[in-house]
C-alpha cells in the first residue's frame, strides 16, 4: 500500500502539482494569478483556447451525427454482413491519428487525390484539410468509434419491455423514440461524447502533422521545446488543459451518476431482420460512412509502397524500399516499443491488480485516495505529463541509475505504465467484481489458505480480464505521441510513434513513415482483436468511462 | 367503457418449425377474471402477447368485443399490460411514468393531474408523485406498474406474473388488493402464472396450458377437485397417482385393481362418463383427503392401505408425511395438528380415504 503510494504520487501526482505550482507561483515562490492574467491577455492564447474548445466540441457533434444513426442500425437490425460493418466500425480505431492525418492529406489535402481530380475537372479546390477544419476532420474520423460503442452498449442494454410499455400505452413511431428510446440511451452516447472530447482536445500529433498550432496542446509542446523550460506560459497552458479535461471528466462522472439507468436485462433486445431494398439502403448508408472513415487506412498503405508521391493521383512508382528501410536500416523504432509497450503493460497489470484488490478486499483506510490517483490520467492530456516529468526528473541523478531518469529510455515506460493505468484498473476492478467473495470463502472452508485461494480460484478467475486490460494499455502506448517527442533522450531510442514523427518531417522519409504506420496498425489491430477475442461480446465496454 | 369480451379463435403461433402455441380456443367473458396457468415455457405468455399485440399470430384471429384486432396496432388497442418486471420508465417519476399515457392520450393537464393523483390513491402511493421509480421499493414499484395501466381506463387488463418479483409475504398480501380492485372496478382481467396457488385465490376461471395447448378450462374448484388429466392433477395442486383396470362398475361405485393388485374403490358420482370393466384408469387421491391411522392388524374399509412413515414435516399448520408402502410413496397432509400426536419416522401407518376422494382423472 505504502509502496503504490509512493509510485503514484512520484509518477503522477507530483509532477502534475509542480506543473501546477510553477504556473500559480512568482520568481519568489509567492503565489500568484498573474499568469493566468497573462495568459487571457494574450490574443493568441486567447485564440488557442477558443479555438480547442471550438474544435472538440465540434469533434463531438460531427461524431455523434455519425455515429447515432449508425449506433441505431447495428443495435437494432439483422442483417447480412452486419459483422463486416461492425468491425469496420472499430477499424479508425486502430490508426494513429497523426498517421490518419498524414494519409488523409493525401487524399483530401490542398494536393490531394481529390482536390487533384477537382483541379482536373472543375479547376477548383476545397480547402478541407487546411487548418482547424482538418483537424476536426481528422478527429472526427479517428474518435467518432468511441460514441459510437458506447451508443451501442447503451440501446442494446434498454430492456425491450421500456418500449412494449411505451407502446401499450399508445405511444409509437418517432414519439417513442424521442420520448423513450432517446432519454434511455443518453448516458452512453454522453459517455463517449465526454471520452471523445478528452481524447480530441489532448490529441498533439494531429495538429502538429498538419502544420495547425494554434490549439493548447501544440501551444503548450512548442513553449516547453522551443523557448524552454523555464517559460512559464508552456505552464499555464498545461494547467488550462488539465482543468478543461478535469472538468469534463467529472461532469461526465457526475452526469452518469445521476442518470445510471442499466435496467436489468430479462430478454434478449428485440431486433429486426432487413432484407430486399431495405437491407441495401442501409448497407448503402453505412458503407458510405465507414467508407471515408477507412480511406486513412487506404492511404497510408499506398504510401508505405510508393517510392514517391507527390502531386499525382496515385503513387507513380511503387516499392518495398521502404519496410526495408524501417525493418533492416532502422529496425529500432519497432524493437523500442515493443519493449517499451509490454514492459508498461506488465507494470500496468500488476499495479492494476494490486490497486484493484485493495479496493475490493480490503478496509484500508485511503484506498478511494488511491482509487482517484490512479484514475487522474484519465484527465492529464500527455504533454502535460510529459512536461511534469522534465521538470521534475530533469537535472538530478536518478539513483541506481548514474544518470538523469529523462536521458533514461525508462522515462518513456513510466509514462507509458501511469498514462494508461486507469483501463488496467478499471478491467481489474471488473474482473475481480466478478469473482464473488463466497467463491473464495467457499475454497477457505474447504482447506485452502489465503495464498493458495487466491493462486487457485481468484487468478484464474481475473486472468482474462487482467490481461485485456493490459492489451489496451499495450494498444494505445503503441500510438502514443504526445508525451513520447517530449521524453524521447535520443533518436535511437524512440518507438515507432516517434520515428513516424521524425520520417515524416521530410518529404523523402514519408514512405518509411508510412511503412512504420503500417506496422503500427498492425500491432493496434493485433492487439484489437486479441481483447475482442477474450472480452468477447464486451468489448465495447473496454473504451467506456 | 365497459369492460371487454376476448375470443381467441384457433390461435396459433410458430418460431420457424416449433409451435409455441396451436389451436387454442378461448372465450374471456365480461368483467371475469381470467388465468393462464402453466409452467415456464408453455406458451401463456405467448397468448397474452398476442392478445397485446406484440406477438402476430400465423393462425387464428382475436377477437376484441366481436371485432377481430389481428390487424391493430399496438398501441390503438386500448388494452393495458402489466409486465413481470414493471418496465417503470427510470427517466420519469412516478407522476410522469403514470401520466404517460394520459398525455399519449392529449387528456388536458388539470385532467391529467387529478386522474393520475386518484390512481395512485386507488394503490396507497400517494406522497410518492416526484420520486423515480429506483427510489421505491419492489411492492411499490409494482403499483406503480398496475396505477400507470389503471389510470387509462383500458378495456382489458393484461397481468404477466407481476407477483413474481415480490417476497413470500408481499405477494400474498398484493395477491388480495389485487382480487379487490379487480372485484371492485369489475374489468375483465386475463392474468398469467405459473404459480398453482396464486391462480386458485384469484381467479374466476382457469386454463390450464401445456406444450402451447389449453388442457383444461374450468372454475379453480373443478380445477383442483376434477382435474381433467394426469398433468392438471400433478402441476395444480399435489396429487398420489394409480394407475389401474376398472373391475367393475355401477351408479354408486367404480372398483378398481391398480397395477400392483390393490383395489380401489371411487364413487361414481365423482365421474362424468362411467367407464367400463376393463377400462385403463388413473386415479388421484388428494394428500389431505388421505387419513393416518396406526396400523391395526385387519383392513376394516376400502380404500385402506398399510405402510411405513418415511418422513414426516412439521408446518405448522398441518403435517406433511411421506409414506412407504409396496415399493410406492404417498404424501398425505394431517391438518390442524395441534395437540395431537404425531407419528415418527419408522412408524407403520394406516391410510384410508373415502370413495369420494378417489377422483378417474384419465380414462383410455
Amino acid at each position: 500500500m505504502a509502496l503504490l503510494f509512493a509510485i503514484l504520487i512520484a509518477f503522477i501526482l507530483y509532477p502534475v502539482l509542480r506543473v501546477l505550482w510553477i504556473a500559480l507561483s512568482d520568481e519568489t515562490g509567492n503565489l500568484t494569478l498573474i499568469h493566468f492574467l497573462n495568459f487571457f491577455r494574450r490574443p493568441l492564447f486567447r485564440e488557442a483556447l477558443w479555438n480547442t474548445l471550438v474544435s472538440g466540441l465540434l469533434v463531438v457533434v460531427f461524431s455523434g451525427l455519425l455515429s447515432l444513426p449508425l449506433a441505431y442500425i447495428i443495435a437494432r437490425y439483422e442483417f447480412r454482413g452486419k459483422l463486416l460493418l461492425q468491425t469496420a466500425a472499430t477499424l479508425p480505431l486502430v490508426i494513429p491519428p497523426f498517421v490518419g492525418a498524414v494519409a488523409l492529406q493525401l487524399i483530401l489535402g490542398r494536393s490531394g487525390m481529390i482536390n487533384l481530380l477537382l483541379m482536373r475537372w472543375f479547376d477548383a479546390t476545397i480547402p478541407i484539410m487546411e487548418g482547424l477544419a482538418g483537424v476536426v476532420l481528422v478527429q472526427t474520423l479517428h474518435f467518432f468509434p468511441f460514441i459510437l460503442l458506447n451508443t451501442v452498449v447503451s440501446l442494446s442494454n434498454i430492456d425491450p419491455s421500456m418500449e412494449e410499455m411505451a407502446q401499450n400505452m399508445g405511444c409509437h413511431g418517432f414519439r417513442l423514440f424521442r420520448r423513450i428510446t432517446l432519454p434511455l440511451m443518453l448516458p452512453g452516447f454522453v459517455a463517449g461524447s465526454l471520452l471523445t472530447f478528452i481524447r480530441a482536445i489532448d490529441d498533439l500529433g494531429t495538429p502538429l502533422m498538419l502544420n495547425y498550432n494554434n490549439l493548447l496542446a501544440p501551444q503548450a509542446y512548442l513553449r516547453i521545446t522551443t523557448v524552454g523550460m523555464d517559460d512559464v506560459d508552456g505552464y499555464v497552458v498545461c494547467v488550462v488543459l488539465v482543468v478543461l479535461s478535469l472538468v469534463s471528466l467529472l461532469a461526465a462522472r457526475k452526469y452518469l451518476g445521476l442518470a445510471e439507468y442499466a435496467t436489468v436485462q430479462r430478454s434478449a433486445p428485440v431486433t429486426r431482420r432487413l432484407q430486399g431494398k431495405k437491407a441495401f439502403l442501409v448497407w448503402l448508408f453505412c458503407g458510405a460512412i465507414l467508407g471515408v472513415s477507412l480511406l486513412p487506412h487506404i492511404g497510408i498503405l499506398l504510401l508505405s509502397f510508393s517510392k514517391v508521391w507527390s502531386f499525382t493521383l496515385l503513387p507513380t512508382t511503387y516499392t518495398l524500399g521502404n519496410f526495408a528501410e524501417i525493418l533492416f536500416r532502422a529496425p529500432h523504432f519497432i524493437k523500442n516499443t515493443l519493449l517499451y509497450t509490454l514492459l508498461a503493460a506488465g507494470l500496468d497489470i500488476i499495479l492494476g491488480a494490486a490497486i484493484a484488490f485493495l479496493l475490493l478486499r480490503s478496509r484500508l483506510a485511503g484506498r478511494n485516495l488511491l482509487d482517484a490517483i490512479a484514475t487522474l490520467p484519465l484527465a492529464i492530456p500527455g504533454v502535460v505529463l510529459a512536461v511534469g516529468y522534465l521538470r521534475v526528473f530533469h537535472g538530478w541523478d536518478f539513483p541506481g541509475l548514474g544518470a538523469p531518469l529523462t536521458s533514461s529510455w525508462v522515462i518513456l515506460v513510466i509514462a507509458y505504465t501511469m498514462r494508461r493505468l486507469p483501463y488496467t484498473v478499471r478491467a481489474s476492478y471488473a474482473a475481480l467484481q466478478q469473482v464473488h467473495i463466497s467463491l473464495e470463502e467457499s475454497a477457505q472452508s474447504l482447506g485452502a489458505n489465503r495464498l493458495k485461494t487466491f493462486m487457485k480460484i481468484t487468478l484464474p478467475m481475473i486472468t482474462g480480464g487482467l490481461v485485456a486490460g493490459g492489451l489496451i494499455g499495450f494498444v494505445t502506448s503503441c500510438v502514443e505521441l504526445a508525451s513520447t517527442i517530449m521524453l524521447v533522450p535520443r533518436i535511437e531510442l524512440g518507438p515507432i510513434s516517434y520515428g513516424i514523427y521524425i520520417y515524416m518531417q521530410s518529404p523523402l522519409g514519408r514512405g518509411a513513415g508510412a511503412a512504420l504506420g503500417v506496422v503500427a496498425i498492425l500491432l493496434v489491430s493485433l492487439g484489437t482483436y486479441l481483447t475482442h477475442r477474450i472480452f468477447g461480446g464486451r468489448a465495447g465496454n473496454a473504451f467506456r468511462i | 367503457m365497459p369492460p371487454a369480451e376476448v375470443k381467441l379463435d384457433g390461435i396459433g403461433k410458430s418460431y420457424g418449425e416449433q409451435w409455441v402455441v396451436r389451436d387454442v380456443n378461448l372465450h374471456i367473458r365480461r368483467g371475469e377474471f381470467f388465468t393462464f396457468l402453466g409452467p415456464s415455457g408453455c406458451g401463456k405468455t405467448t397468448l397474452l402477447r398476442i392478445i397485446a399485440g406484440f406477438v402476430f399470430p400465423e393462425e387464428g384471429t382475436v377477437y376484441l368485443d366481436g371485432q377481430p384486432i389481428n390487424q391493430v396496432p399496438p398501441w390503438q388497442r386500448n388494452v393495458g399490460l402489466v409486465f413481470q418486471n414493471y418496465a417503470l420508465w427510470p427517466h420519469m417519476t412516478v407522476f410522469e411514468n403514470v401520466a404517460f399515457g394520459l398525455r399519449e392520450r392529449k387528456v388536458a393537464p388539470s385532467e391529467i393531474e387529478r386522474r393520475v393523483m386518484e390512481t395512485l390513491k386507488q394503490v396507497d402511493l400517494q406522497g410518492t408523485e416526484n420520486r423515480r421509480p429506483s427510489q421505491l421499493s419492489g411492492g411499490q414499484q409494482q403499483r406503480v406498474a398496475l396505477a400507470r395501466t389503471l389510470v387509462i381506463q383500458p378495456r382489458l387488463l393484461l397481468l404477466d406474473e407481476p407477483l413474481s418479483n415480490l417476497d413470500a409475504k408481499l405477494r400474498i398480501d398484493m395477491r388480495i388488493e389485487l382480487l379487490k380492485l379487480q372485484r371492485d372496478l369489475g374489468l375483465t382481467t386475463i392474468y398469467v402464472t405459473h404459480d398453482q396457488e396464486e391462480a386458485l385465490a384469484l381467479s374466476t376461471r382457469i386454463a390450464v396450458i401445456n406444450k402451447g395447448g389449453v388442457v383444461q378450462e374450468s372454475t379453480p374448484r373443478q380445477i383442483y377437485e376434477q382435474p381433467a388429466n394426469e398433468f392438471v392433477a400433478a402441476f395444480v395442486g399435489k396429487s398420489n397417482l394409480f394407475s389401474g383396470r376398472v373391475l367393475q362398475a355401477d351408479e354408486r361405485f367404480i372398483e378398481v385393481q391398480t397395477d400392483d393388485n390393490l383395489i380401489l374403490r371411487s364413487a361414481s358420482s365423482a365421474t362424468a362418463k362411467l367407464p367400463e370393466t376393463g377400462d385403463a384408469v388413473l386415479l388421484s387421491v388428494r394428500p389431505e383427503a388421505m387419513e393416518l391411522k396406526a396400523a391395526c392388524s385387519t383392513p376394516t374399509s376400502p380404500n385402506q392401505l398399510t405402510g411405513r412413515v418415511a418422513a414426516s414435516a412439521y408446518q405448522g399448520s398441518f403435517v406433511e408425511y411421506e409414506i412407504q408402502f409396496a415399493g410406492r410413496s404417498l404424501k398425505t397432509y394431517a391438518v390442524n395438528p395441534k395437540g395431537k400426536a404425531l407419528f415418527q419416522r419408522g412408524d407403520e401407518v394406516a391410510v384410508t380415504f373415502a370413495a369420494d376422494d378417489v377422483v378417474i382423472v384419465r380414462n383410455d
